[in-house]
């Protein structure tokens, strides 16, 4: 059981709406960026500058001109409270600036102050105030405790989506060198390594070594897990904790099997060995398209025909939502097929054409419910129906579990809660607000525990699977509880020439 | 005061349509950089029409959040709909026979009116999360709404305003040949507080209805694997390289 500095919430059967009480997470703030390069690297100002309050109006200023969303945003909010309720970390905190109207309405004070003839005349009547230096700190910390999930935009009527407000008051915070140490630092490893963590092609290349041995162990088959080839016909982008963290490489292993029985080539990249794409949650644009871009080089310099993703929510927004646009068109690629691909649509399309086979009893030991990440679910598709992003991966579950079931439909689908650790939060001086924001999934999940007897949850994020392993333990479960899709895709999947348990025997009786 | 009040409308008008003619030429202009449709969303522009139409005549998302306050706006907003097509009739000559046929119901969507809003406006002090948001400003929406539909069931259920008289004013206000309107105090009332919210449209809140239509989380089409999105702006990174 981890220990905690805060009061850890306890499980009931449901997750009340709780009272405002305001204040309460005033304190929780995220390291800011203490090396000036991480910001510099990034096109930002080293430090906070001097003339802030200039430079913040001007900034604001200048993302409403260029974001329809923002400045339709800023202005159609009616105050209805169809949204107050709706986000993780409101129900868990009490702190109205949680709730997604009270987030946004930080910012839109300001604009309301700066920008519209009744707050530049009445600032009281319409709620409109001056910008000073506790609104920055305001700003950065509340605007770091939303994990741009979107929930809150599938119950406004207007669609103001919080998500898009976050992002621009963190990148007018970064325009101003008031950046967040933990996103920036991760973006400029990628811009410089070309990972998250900073992992150099030699240890990807000894970790994927390791992995084509105990493949080659376990099943007697020789699947590999080929570097920068050339030539091959799929380029495979992960995320980077999918070639150590657990459960995440247990997924790598899986995609893996899945392109050997396919009989395609595949090849990952070392200077795209990163999936996830954090310039999208400081809401910098020029920074998610420099990230981008690493994919779109890649491709080109192997000389592939395909772009799989593997296992990632944000990842796989940016990659579905946004790659096409920042670095396209990708024209050269095999018009066949959409670009890019989901590991989970890669893997579907295998099964139905029967090209995979499945030992389902292999994962027996389990009953699964799958958790929706929150971008998936909210901001892309896959397959070629609306929704199929919520049914292509319970397809392929399915295919290889025996025992699976839902959580309750409140908390799932496009209504599905966050991990708690998305959008750039996945960091140990926001444990607090993890462990808080955790609360709606984990009561969910724990309500399928005692009625359903789920043992393990199934997601198909590095974040979430990240964030559940550590703050599942908080709450009286155990992390092993969590797996990748495509680790029960590789617990029971039967290879082509797969020693199975009566070779095994044989063996035995031989020697 | 006839003539105070038509200058009134006419500036009133004057400024609700040119301050809305600004706003949807700023929310047209801004470009959109990227597809950010809240998903499951529609892959077609038919299917995207189709949204905004649930969205827009059943209130789809306030449904599946509240029941509570679903039910209230849109009492107020539907029968809201119904009472300005009655209105219609203040204003031509030859009634449309919708116009007529609405009649009966336009009357009485008065108190299904009301009703709705103070449905609104008991939730703003009552529920403890929307009463911290709220702003002076949203409570005087509430209530100049509800004192314009005061003062109409005051005009067609308790002392009755000459409404041909009325009629004739309004279809000669453009050109001050109306003559006299009755200068009775729930008509004032009723026309002052409309006017003003004319005036107020384009610079507050209300500024939800052409915001609907622009919201890139409801409007956009779910494409993006199949077309690229380049805003000018983005467009101009890419010629930089």
């Amino acid at each position: 059981m981890a220990t905690a500095e805060f009061d850890v919430p306890e499980l009931q059967e449901y997750v009340d709406v709780p009272e405002v009480e305001e204040g309460t997470m005033a304190h929780l703030k995220p390291f800011v960026v203490t090396n000036p390069e991480h910001n510099t690297d990034l096109g930002f100002p080293g430090e906070l500058v001097e003339d802030w309050h200039g430079k913040t109006l001007e900034k604001l200023d200048d993302l409403r001109s260029r974001y329809r969303s923002l400045q339709v945003y800023l202005d159609a909010c009616v105050k209805c409270g169809s949204c107050t309720d709706k986000c993780h970390y409101y129900l868990t905190t009490k702190d109205p600036k949680n709730m997604p109207v009270g987030r946004q309405d930080l910012l839109r004070k300001v604009y309301r102050r700066y920008f519209t003839f009744a707050g530049k005349y009445f600032p009281k009547l319409v709620g409109a105030e001056d910008l000073t230096r506790e609104t920055l700190d305001d700003w950065y910390s509340y605007y770091h405790q939303c994990s741009q999930c979107r929930r809150c935009s599938v119950f406004c009527p207007y669609g103001i989506d919080t998500a898009e407000i976050s992002m621009a008051a963190r990148e007018i915070l970064d325009s101003i060198g008031y950046g967040q140490k933990y996103c920036n630092e991760i973006i400029a490893k990628v811009h410089k390594v070309g990972n998250n963590l900073g992992l150099p092609g030699p240890a990807i290349e000894d970790t994927l070594e390791g992995l084509e041995e105990d493949v080659f162990d376990e099943t007697g088959v020789e699947v590999k897990f080929p570097l920068d080839v050339k030539g091959a016909e799929i380029l495979l982008v992960t995320p980077s904790a999918d070639f150590f963290a657990e459960p995440h490489v247990d997924g790598l292993i899986g995609y893996a099997k899945v392109f050997h029985e396919a009989g395609v080539s595949w090849t990952l990249s070392t200077t795209a060995s990163e999936a996830g794409n954090f310039g999208m949650f400081i809401g910098s644009y020029e920074n998610m398209r420099r990230v981008s871009m690493r994919v779109r080089e890649a491709a080109l310099e192997l000389g592939v025909k395909r772009i799989v993703f593997g296992e990632c929510g944000h990842a796989w927004r940016v990659a579905y939502a946004f790659l096409n646009t920042l670095a396209g068109p990708f024209d050269f690629l095999d018009p066949d097929y959409p670009v890019p691909q989901h590991i989970c649509e890669f893997t579907k399309q295998q099964i139905d054409a029967g090209k995979l086979t499945f030992d389902k009893s292999q994962n027996d030991d389990m009953t699964i419910t799958f958790h929706d990440s929150c971008n998936v679910a909210r901001a892309t598709r896959m397959g070629d129906k609306p929704g199929g992003q919520m049914d292509i991966p319970r397809e392929v579950i399915k295919a290889a579990c025996n025992n699976y079931v839902d959580m309750d439909h409140n908390t799932i689908g496009e209504r599905t809660f966050c991990c708690g650790g998305g959008g750039g939060l996945l960091t140990d001086d926001l444990m607090e607000i993890r462990v808080k924001g955790a609360l709606p999934r984990m009561t969910a999940l724990n309500n399928a525990v005692q009625e359903h007897g789920v043992t393990h949850l199934a997601a198909i994020c590095a974040i979430c699977k990240s964030q559940f392993t550590k703050v599942m333990p908080y709450y009286g479960m155990d992390m092993d509880q969590v797996v990748s899709v495509h680790q029960l895709v590789s617990n029971a999947i039967v290879l082509t020439g797969q020693r199975t348990e009566d070779d095994e025997e044989e063996q035995d009786e031989e020697a | 005061m006839s003539t105070v009040y038509a200058l009134l409308f006419i500036v009133a008008t004057l400024v609700m349509v040119v301050g809305l003619a600004l706003k949807i030429k700023q929310y047209a202009n801004t470009p959109a950089p990227l597809k950010i449709p809240t998903t499951p969303a529609p892959t077609t522009e038919a299917g995207v029409v189709m949204r905004l139409f649930r969205e827009v005549v059943f209130f789809e998302s306030l449904f599946k959040s509240t029941k509570w306050t679903w039910i209230f706006s849109w009492m107020f907003h539907m029968a809201l709909f119904v009472v300005l097509l009655r209105h219609i009739r203040y204003f031509i000559d030859d009634v449309w026979l919708p116009i007529v046929l609405i009649q009966p119901f336009g009357k009485y969507a008065g108190f299904v009116m009301v009703i709705g809003l103070a449905g609104l406006f008991a939730r703003r002090i009552l529920v403890d999360r929307v009463r911290y948001i709220s702003a002076p400003s949203d409570y005087l929406w509430l209530v100049v709404l509800l004192f314009i539909g005061f003062s109409g069931l005051m005009m067609s259920f308790v002392s009755h305003t000459d409404v041909t008289m009325v009629k004739q004013y309004f279809t000669g206000v453009w050109t001050f040949s109306g003559g006299e309107l009755p200068m009775d105090f729930p008509l004032m009332v009723h026309l002052l507080l409309v006017a003003l919210l004319m005036i107020l449209f384009p610079f507050s809140k209300l500024l939800h209805v052409p915001g609907l239509f622009f919201s890139p989380g409801r409007n956009q089409v779910d494409n993006p694997r199949e077309k690229r999105h380049l805003a000018p702006w983005a467009k101009t990174l890419e010629e930089q390289e």
